[in-house]
């Protein structure tokens, strides 16, 4: 291992060595000045941030004998995943005072979970990408549970730990598959096999299907998304605000990874069940999200058919999808962020005024943070001018142009649905009284407004002049080659 | 004297406007209501600049500006945009409208003033950018984002139903763009990927660069119809149209009536004709048919409506069908018809709903049973009222009459039967109009409660007397905007005629193969 290698490294450390350090001050830390420890990790995230400068551009290379591969790729993903750990840290801020959470090891969970992250877009090795899972899944196993005394959060917990496991079972089946039919779990050497004559058995087949189980719990692709609404709705509202994003951004990165790196030779096969997943994800999303009367668990619903137009990207399996899926998440981070800021903030002491009906007149009482939610909204519902509009348009150019015209049309079909339920909050927000017994939101917390603020003026940006973003995400994507 | 980017400047004026009183403080309610009345004016004052330095010669665009506008991955989409002989006018129409929806939401509109004012000023921008823009997705965009406002102004200012009523229109048209979005991708990478331009794509069509199977013609040309034939609204697809302008402010419905709806036709003029012609020749019939439909069921159920403004909104799909029927008789005439009565249909049917606002702010009631007499009591309201009327139904000497004898002259010419039942509109125009004048204006007073309601005054005369000039011009002079018309429209006829051509020789070709 040289120096150039621990370079390389450098984030990863800089994350585990800041979450311990934070482990170890919480006993030493008063109560009123537990807010440090968020901007700790704020702090922490921000010098990984900018440590990854050495893997910006390092041309493709492997260390640690093939464990990791240091590429643009990983190094945009970290970068997006160190964006969403400090942003969350910063919306938990005030929100884990309100709800009387605030704890250190919050944030050093914080700073492990990207740490899983991290590794899932950059490993080059089925067991690592495992270990990513599980540093990441436990993690947030235990922020979903961390209001400890609040039922919905146990429940929450439970939930996810206990479907979690299932999923990262068949996941580490798959992966023992694939180990049986190729004789290694390195991605290159795998891709290696598949080359040679005859070199794809059925039992890797079988195990990638597998694979594609635990990746489709990972980012809540329909079947496999039944943990989502109650997981998201029992969680602290600032959790679930990492949830969406995090794990769904991370699980994305490894799929595609694995999918155009790793097998190629399999996208044949697995192309048109990847189809009528993407298809299945973004319907029964969108349809069962209309049905919703919990802003959050409307929100749940939404992040699952947002995973069905992300698919619809990988499906292209193409340089402008892959791009496109970059790009994507990027937005669908910073939408969901503003979204779950706004909420958080509206959800009151007690973190349970998350209904449509808690919403009514707000437009004028908080016309801000409506104003905020509203754009958010907006961009979900993908409204030009909007980064959200750029992100499907991306999407669906990638779809049409490799002649998936299908697929385009029942996406935007879906857009379509997702309309009516994301106006109906402006609706509420904007049109409907409140009533008697209302009481009023708080005023917003700074730490929320300025990651909120931020978000507003990057999904602007986003949406408005797009170009410097659009080819960051096409630059890295092309990685993957 | 050229002013540059004069059309960037007339089209994001009011936006910039909007974003000014975004911060004027709340309390100044006529201060916001002065400064959005000005920079409106001051936006049709600018796009007057359009006419007087249009080239009446020239059917190609003009005054065309052309930037990048996103330049990554594999786009390239441009800030592309010009006006020609169709365009013109509509983006005239709508700076001038404009103003006057602000004026007549005076005394209308009572609370959140500064939110309303912004929806009307960025609306506008949105679709003074419809008319403008060059490339299809920008054109998309200022489509869509158009949208945003007029679902506000429907949804918060609105009547009784307007949840219900902002919902499905926005729904509505969203179903119908989207699909469009998919076609204008699909035509991109036909163009191979290069470039968005609707000049240089029409171009490359017409000379055969970028070719598309007969089906793929079809199911494109079905995708960009659909999402006009939505807007315009044709049936079947006009339920939307009386439930939004029934619940909609007055100045929505004048919006709504005198621009959205010709974003429609304008769209087939500009989109589906010289995009894929042979598939429009081929659907003519079908769409004519439908055109008719539209024409004789708005006016049978405009003919039955107790409410003024449903009446008003059924004779929009009337009136709005015979544009259709023009535009698919494929005639100069007809085209000419049709795009002279997208102006009239904005001025008589904005002058409707502008005359019916105020009934209501008087009366706070638009059932036709309500009224009788009003005549009496109301005679400068009344005989606006009747000039109104009078244009509407197409009397000679009147806008009206122009562009409906064209339309008919142009669609007898194409198919006599088409031609003959469409002129059934201007007979059951007159039945429903002048039947509803006579309920409401004429005979004696029958409801007390009519007694005592106030003329018209200063501002609403100022705001109709515009209206009625223009009435009058059309009507009496129309060589003006004909002439400016013309050579864009020819150019579009010529387009069909090639197609034709083609077909036809192909047709003789293989005949000639197996005889």
């Amino acid at each position: 291992m040289t120096t150039d290698d621990i370079l390389l490294l450098l984030p990863q450390l800089i994350l585990i060595v800041a979450g311990v350090a934070l482990m170890l001050l919480e006993p030493f830390t008063p109560p009123e000045r537990k807010g440090r420890m968020a901007r700790i990790a704020v702090l922490a995230a921000a010098v990984a941030a900018y440590s990854l400068k050495f893997q910006w551009n390092a041309h493709s290379r492997t260390i640690l004998h093939g464990m990791l591969i240091i590429d643009n790729y990983s190094a945009f993903f970290q970068f997006l995943f160190l964006i969403i750990t400090a942003f969350s840290a910063f919306l938990s801020m005030k929100f884990n005072e309100r709800e009387s959470i605030q704890r250190g090891e919050y944030y050093a969970l914080l700073l492990f979970a990207c740490s899983g992250m991290s590794l899932m877009a950059s490993s080059g090795d089925l067991i690592l990408t495992f270990l990513g899972i599980e540093i990441l899944s436990i993690a947030t196993y235990i922020l979903a549970g961390f209001k400890r005394t609040d039922i919905r959060s146990n429940e929450s917990s439970l939930k996810y730990f206990l479907l979690g496991s299932f999923a990262t079972a068949i996941l580490l089946y798959g992966i023992a598959l694939i180990y049986g039919g190729t004789g290694t779990t390195n991605y290159i050497s795998i891709r290696e096999m598949a080359a040679l004559e005859g070199g794809v058995q059925t039992t890797t087949v079988i195990g990638f299907g597998l694979l594609l189980v635990g990746f489709g719990f990972k980012v809540a692709l329909v079947p496999f998304h039944s943990w989502v609404p109650d997981v998201y709705e029992g969680a602290p509202t600032a959790v679930t605000a990492f949830m969406a994003v995090g794990p769904k951004a991370a699980g994305f990165a490894a799929l595609l990874r694995i999918l155009v790196q790793v097998f190629p030779h399999l996208t044949q096969d697995w192309n048109p069940v990847l189809w009528i997943l993407a298809i299945l994800t973004m319907t029964l999303g969108n349809v069962v999200a209309v049905l919703q009367t919990s802003v959050k668990r409307m929100l749940a619903y939404s992040a699952i058919a947002h995973a069905g137009y992300i698919l619809v990207g990988v499906v292209a399996n193409s340089d402008t999808g892959s791009g496109a899926v970059l790009f994507y998440l990027v937005v669908y981070t910073f939408m969901n962020l503003v979204a779950f800021g706004v909420v958080l903030s509206f959800s009151r002491k007690g973190d349970q005024h998350v209904y449509l009906d808690d919403y009514a007149g707000l437009g004028q009482k908080a016309p801000f943070a409506a104003a905020a939610l509203s754009l958010a909204l907006i961009s979900l519902a993908g409204i030009p001018l909007t980064g959200g509009f750029m992100g499907k348009f991306y999407l669906f150019s990638a779809a049409v142009q490799k002649g998936y015209i299908g697929l385009a049309i029942i996406g935007v079909l879906n857009s379509v649905v997702s309309v009516y339920y994301y106006f109906r909050v402006l609706i509420y927000m904007y049109v409907k009284e409140p009533g008697k017994d209302a009481t009023d939101p708080e005023p917003m917390a700074w730490p929320v407004q300025a990651i909120v603020g931020i978000g507003v003026i990057i999904i602007l940006f986003l949406g408005i002049h797009p170009d410097k973003i659009l080819a960051l995400a096409g630059y890295s994507s092309l990685a993957l080659k | 004297m050229d002013v540059p980017y004069i059309l960037s400047i007339v089209t994001y004026l009011p936006a910039l406007a909007a974003l000014v009183i975004l911060f004027l403080p709340n309390r100044s309610e006529k201060g916001i209501k002065s400064f959005a009345f000005i920079a409106s004016l001051i936006t049709f004052i600018l796009s007057l600049h359009l006419v007087f330095h249009f080239d009446a010669t020239r059917g190609q665009m003009q005054f065309i500006e052309s930037v990048p506008w996103i330049m990554a991955a594999t786009f390239h989409i441009d800030h592309h945009l010009g006006i020609d002989g169709i365009s013109l006018f509509l983006v005239i129409l709508t700076t001038f409208l404009i103003p006057l929806a602000i004026l007549c939401s005076w005394k209308s509109i009572t609370y959140r003033i500064k939110p309303y004012m912004m929806c009307l000023l960025v609306l506008e921008t949105g679709m003074v950018g419809v008319f403008c823009a060059l490339d299809l997705v920008l054109f998309y965009v200022f489509w869509e984002v158009m949208l945003i406002p007029m679902y506000f102004l429907i949804g918060i200012w609105g009547g009784e139903r307007r949840v219900y009523a902002a919902v499905k229109f926005i729904l509505y048209t969203m179903a119908g763009s989207l699909l469009m979005l998919v076609a204008i991708l699909y035509l991109f990478f036909a163009n191979g990927g290069t470039s968005f331009d609707l000049v240089q794509i029409t171009q490359r069509l017409s000379s055969g660069a970028i070719r598309l199977s007969g089906l793929h013609e079809f199911w494109l040309f079905m995708a960009f119809l659909i999402a006009f034939a939505i807007k315009v609204p044709m049936f079947p697809f006009h339920t939307w149209l009386p439930d939004a302008h029934v619940e909609a402010p007055t100045a929505g419905s004048v919006i709504l009536a005198g621009v959205l709806l010709k974003m429609g036709t304008y769209g087939l003029l500009r989109f589906c004709l010289p995009l894929f012609p042979a598939a429009a020749i081929s659907a003519a019939p079908y769409i004519s048919i439908l055109a008719i439909i539209g024409i004789i069921y708005g006016a049978l159920v405009a003919m039955v409506q107790p409410d003024l403004k449903k009446l008003v909104a059924y004779s929009s799909v009337s009136h709005m069908g015979l544009v259709v029927l023009g535009i698919f008789a494929f005639t100069t005439q007809g085209l000419q018809g049709s795009t002279v009565q997208m102006l009239n249909h904005g001025l008589s049917t904005g002058a409707l709903f502008l005359l019916v606002g105020m009934i209501y702010e008087r009366r706070h009631s638009r059932m036709i049973s309500d009224f009788g007499g009003l005549a009496h009591v109301n005679p400068v309201l009344a005989s606006v009222f009747l000039v109104v009327t009078l244009s509407s139904i197409g009397l000679p000497g009147l806008n009206g009459f122009v562009g409906e004898i064209l339309v008919l002259a142009g669609s007898f010419a194409r198919n006599k039967i088409c031609g003959s039942l469409a002129a059934l509109s201007m007979v059951l125009g007159a039945i429903y109009m002048l039947w509803m004048y006579q309920r409401v204006f004429l005979g004696k007073l029958t409801n007390p409660a009519n007694a005592s309601l106030p003329d018209i005054g200063l501002r609403e005369k100022a705001l109709l007397f515009p209206i009625i000039l223009m009435m009058l011009w059309i009507g009496v002079y129309s060589a003006p905007f004909l002439q400016r018309m013309e050579p864009s429209l020819r150019l579009v006829q010529q387009r069909i005629e090639d197609a034709r051509g083609a077909e036809e020789t192909y047709r003789v070709t293989n005949n000639k193969i197996t005889p």
